[in-house]
């Protein structure tokens, strides 16, 4: 049954991608087949997901592949609450698409390649999920990264688009081939590139431990942790935007799903040092994620470096997971593991939906900058309405669902106390002061980008003209809205529904995070802490209508209308609000080494009469500095130097081959 | 989770939200009694705090016209997530039934949503002031929590639990233990307790001068019953910090059991303790000057090493490396 649906979620997804075909000749074909089928594929992926999550896991053959090495296909509970994410995800894109795409429909854009390569990336992410060998995933991986690639290229009359879009390539094969290595050296130990063998292999530790550092950097990279995040930023901002939601909200995830599966699973034996670095590197590109995304005042940037915020936020858990996994406290591993995954779910939710409302922004205001906007609240209320639900739950706020699992992993790290090492029983506080620190930060990125992009006075005629989106643009906005609330307010339910997962990697114990009934988060015991976020939102609805009947029922006061007065400067012009430059600035000089800037103040006119200011700022990413662009001229030193090799004289060619075959005779002989 | 059908349980904890919620006016009028007297100026009255309120709310409210609906809901939502805060802190007595529904962390959760909505009010109108005033809090309130955390870190591993009943249980269990942890602790509360508060040398609850301020930028437009709710949880916010020092590091005399006697024990206690920290405080906002905002997180950097600190004793002389 679950593989049957998983097999239809597949099909259709596929089935979406070939009616995009047709898409070249027949425009409508891709509101009228491509979206619905991808949205049953989404539905039928979710349902499936579901089903495998509280069932038996199910493996089956598939009719391709090699004579020596069938593919093989395998949905446990991990699977299917990767699936299930998917799948809601791409059910709610598929409804945000076609009015979303309405704009490419009389453009040179090529809509054939959206809908052949949206199917194919979908299709080639629920595979990587549901693979069981080595070859079958590397497969997969390779078709989600390659179609991602010309989703990413699809505007690409632009020059930026396509450096961006070659960057992700290259990023995404480099990773590529990590994964793969590591792979190769765990069939080596296992004698197989099935799973089961890679499973069963005893591994020595320091194989062990190269394997684990491979799908670490490959795994890493392809989900965006600092210094590896240099692609996202570029590759999220130009794509369409229901494709950035996808490759945020969904691929990050699909990334993370491979980190879990090859790590807790196929390697099995973790070791502390593993997972220290994880708890380190995660909360590094946590930090540094959140506070580059302050700097940012493109809307879709800013967005995608605030993915890698929460990428750190989901490392440093499953760090935090390893550690006690190492440490012999498999209950506090898996509060660790659940704490990551349930992130996972919710950064895969809001991200998703703050993406669909750039979206839907962009095609209202034609502009991606923050100090373009402004008021939008008023002219788009459905949208403001739910990305302001978006960023409450982001902004991991109770008693919406990115604060219950960022609570968890705050609870997990509380835990440190029982280990024996006095070095991390203070390392760990000091990562979750980090994570404080990102979430008090977070909190004040997302203040900024809602207040400056939705709130004040429009800054621009085009913010000021905006028209109401679609009906499906705001359903599949609404959608996600109250799903990120519902599992907020009930999220002892859902991490109910998520018991089986620890199960099935190397059978941890079920934490009895839920052992208190569905009211209640107790993470490890009652006595130690307890949030009831249904009675929560009851508290806060007593007290909003408490005082809301008190104040509006007895004696019926008016609000009285007025301009609002600014030191007597005339009136209130859009200009006098404070931008999001000036919003960040604070942070930009508190925090300044981190980023490398460029700021620049021009006087305009002559030296007695200054008629003018004009201040410029440049606010780079020092990984470029520090790892991409020595890299960058290594290897292109290295090729200078191979050239030489390349002299275009025939009869050096010659010897060439000659002096090889001499070599090569003298290796068999 | 027994304690949620203890009818008289709940009915207490009714009674000392609404205690929490009636106070926290009278505190700040016997801090301001207080700062006058070493001022030498002759203070208001101590109810001084309730009649302005009152005026505030028989006004008519006035609404910019360029505000949206977020501006006139905010007040209403910073309001209760500070009252849901008040409920959950023990205040005359512990194991009552709100204590569970939230631990210390949720706690902070709580004030950063009231924070959330406050700054986001201030952008709504499209003022310069309020944007500038939502800037600095939002850094400021960045800088602060860290440190914040981190000293609670330091308590909850020392009793084992993020539930202040429990932790409060735990150090009355405990009677008098010097421990340098908790020292440092307090330190670093203190120190986050009059940023977050927005009191000198943060920030001036008093002025009106646009290089000073920072809560007062925020809530500029505000008027009649909106500026009331909004100046009221800022009264609750204060009794809140203040209530969770003096019951943490000294919680001597809290209620354990819910007879009338310990209660009223309960309540001199925490007046008493309440008091004294306000002199505390009237005195250091008496010799301290406001520091200018880019000196603010040198300030923050201290109370984060005081937590730092105090959770490095904890590990190496509590607990033994």
């Amino acid at each position: 049954m679950v593989l049957k649906l998983i097999a239809y979620a597949v099909a259709l997804s596929l089935l979406s991608g070939l009616a995009g075909l047709g898409t070249s000749r027949f425009r409508s074909l891709l509101k009228l087949v491509c979206f619905p089928l991808l949205g049953l594929s989404g539905l039928a992926a979710a349902a499936g997901g579901l089903l495998a999550l509280t069932g038996e896991p199910a493996t089956a053959q598939l009719p391709l592949g090699l004579p020596w090495l069938a593919w093989s296909v395998r949905i446990d509970a991990l699977a299917g609450f990767i699936l299930l994410l998917i799948g809601v995800v791409v059910f709610a894109v598929a409804v945000f698409g076609p009015g979303y795409t309405r704009e490419f429909l009389h453009g040179r854009h090529s809509l054939a390649a959206l809908g052949v390569f949206t199917g194919l990336f979908v299709a080639g992410m629920m595979l990587v999920v549901i693979a069981n060998d080595a070859f079958l995933f590397m497969v997969a991986w390779e078709l989600m990264s390659l179609s991602s690639y010309f989703l990413v290229a699809f505007q690409h009359e632009n020059a930026a688009n396509r450096r961006a879009a070659f960057l992700y390539l290259l990023m995404a094969h480099v990773g590529g081939l990590a994964i793969l290595l590591g792979y190769g050296v765990l069939a080596a130990f296992g004698g197989g590139f099935t799973f089961e063998a890679m499973r069963a292999a005893e591994l020595p530790p320091l194989w062990a431990g190269v394997a684990f550092a491979l799908a670490f950097f490959g795994f890493g990279m392809k989900a965006g942790l600092v210094p590896l995040h240099a692609w996202l930023p570029e590759a999220h901002p130009v794509a369409p935007s229901h494709i950035s939601a996808l490759m945020s909200g969904v691929m990050l995830k699909v990334a993370i799903y491979g980190f879990v599966r090859v790590t807790f699973d196929l390697i099995g034996t973790v070791q502390v040092d593993w997972g220290v670095i994880v708890l380190l590197v995660g909360s590094v590109s946590a930090l540094l994620g959140v506070l580059y995304a302050m700097q940012q005042t493109d809307i879709k940037r800013l967005l995608a470096y605030s993915s890698i915020e929460n990428i750190g936020v989901i490392f440093m858990a499953l760090g935090l997971a390893m550690i006690f996994l190492a440490a012999g406290q498999p209950l506090l591993g898996s509060l660790g593991l659940i704490a990551a995954l349930y992130h996972a779910l919710n950064h895969a939710l809001f991200k998703s939906l703050l993406f669909l409302g750039a979206g839907a922004v962009i095609q209202q205001t034609h502009q991606h900058s923050l100090e373009h906007m402004g008021g939008l609240l008023k002219r788009l209320p459905y949208t403001g309405t739910f990305f302001l639900v978006g960023c409450l739950s982001i902004a991991s706020l109770p008693p919406f669902n990115g604060f219950a699992s960022e609570w968890l992993t705050l609870q997990t790290a509380l835990q440190g106390v029982v280990l024996d090492s006095g070095v991390l029983r203070i390392i760990i506080p000091v990562t979750a002061a980090m994570l404080a620190l990102t979430a008090a930060l977070g909190a004040m990125l997302f203040v900024r980008l809602y207040g400056i992009a939705f709130l004040g006075q429009p800054r621009t005629r085009q913010a000021r003209q905006a028209h109401l989106p679609s009906f499906g643009m705001r359903t599949a906005q609404a959608l996600l809205a109250v799903l990120c609330l519902l599992l907020g307010v009930l999220p002892a339910l859902s991490i109910d529904v998520m018991g089986a997962i620890p199960q099935v990697l190397g059978g941890l114990p079920e934490p009895g995070i839920t052992g208190q009934g569905w009211l209640w988060l107790t993470p490890v015991s009652a006595a130690t802490a307890s949030y009831s976020a249904p009675l929560v939102l009851l508290g806060l609805g007593i007290a909003w209508g408490l005082f809301y009947l008190l104040l509006h029922g007895r004696n019926h006061q008016r609000v009285r209308r007025i301009h609002p007065w600014d030191c007597g400067f005339g009136p209130l012009s859009p200009r006098m609000q404070y931008t999001a430059t000036a919003f960040a600035q604070p942070v930009r000089r508190i925090f300044q080494p981190v980023w490398l800037l460029d700021e620049k103040i021009e006087r305009l006119g002559d030296d007695r009469r200054v008629s003018g200011l004009r201040h410029q700022l440049q606010v780079g990413d020092r990984s470029w500095k520090l790892l991409y662009e020595p890299i960058g001229r290594w290897v292109l030193g290295a090729a200078r130097n191979i050239a030489r090799l390349q002299g275009g004289n025939v009869r050096t060619y010659l010897s060439y081959s000659f002096f090889t075959l001499i070599f090569l005779l003298w290796l068999i002989s | 989770m027994a304690d949620l059908l203890n009818l008289q349980g709940w009915l207490l904890a009714l009674l000392q939200t609404a205690l929490f919620v009636t106070a926290a006016p009278l505190l700040v009028g016997w801090l301001r009694l207080l700062k006058a007297r070493l001022q030498n100026r002759r203070a208001p009255a101590l109810t001084q705090p309730y009649r302005d309120l009152a005026k505030l709310f028989r006004k008519e409210a006035i609404v910019a016209d360029t505000a949206s609906p977020l501006f006139r809901a905010a007040p209403y939502v910073v309001f209760s997530a500070t009252v849901v805060t008040a409920a959950v802190i023990p205040l005359l007595a512990v194991h009552l039934p709100t204590a569970i529904i939230a631990d210390v962390i949720v706690l902070v959760g709580f004030l950063g949503l009231a924070r959330f909505f406050l700054a986001l009010a201030g952008m709504d109108v499209g003022t310069a002031f309020g944007g500038m005033g939502s800037s600095r809090e939002m850094t400021i309130a960045s800088l602060a929590e860290p440190a914040m955390l981190m000293a609670i870190f330091t308590l909850t591993m020392t009793a084992q639990s993020t539930n202040i009943s429990h932790a409060i249980d735990f150090l009355l269990a405990q009677g008098v233990v010097l421990r340098p942890s908790f020292m440092f602790a307090l330190l670093a509360l203190l120190l986050v307790a009059v940023a977050e508060t927005g009191r000198v040398p943060v920030d001036n609850p008093t002025t009106h001068l646009e290089l000073t301020m920072v809560h007062e930028a925020m809530i500029l437009e505000y008027s009649g019953r909106h500026l009331a709710l909004m100046e009221w949880a800022a009264q609750l916010k204060l009794m809140i910090y203040g209530v969770l020092i003096a019951n943490i590091f000294s919680p001597w005399g809290i209620a354990q059991e819910s007879t009338p006697t310990a209660l009223l024990l309960g309540l001199g206690a925490i007046a008493g303790k309440l008091m004294l920290l306000c002199v505390v405080l009237a005195v250091s906002e008496t010799v301290l000057a406001k520091m200018r905002l880019f000196r603010v997180p040198g300030y923050l950097n201290l109370a984060f090493l005081f937590a730092l600190l105090g959770m490095l004793s904890h590990v190496i002389l509590e607990v033994g490396a």
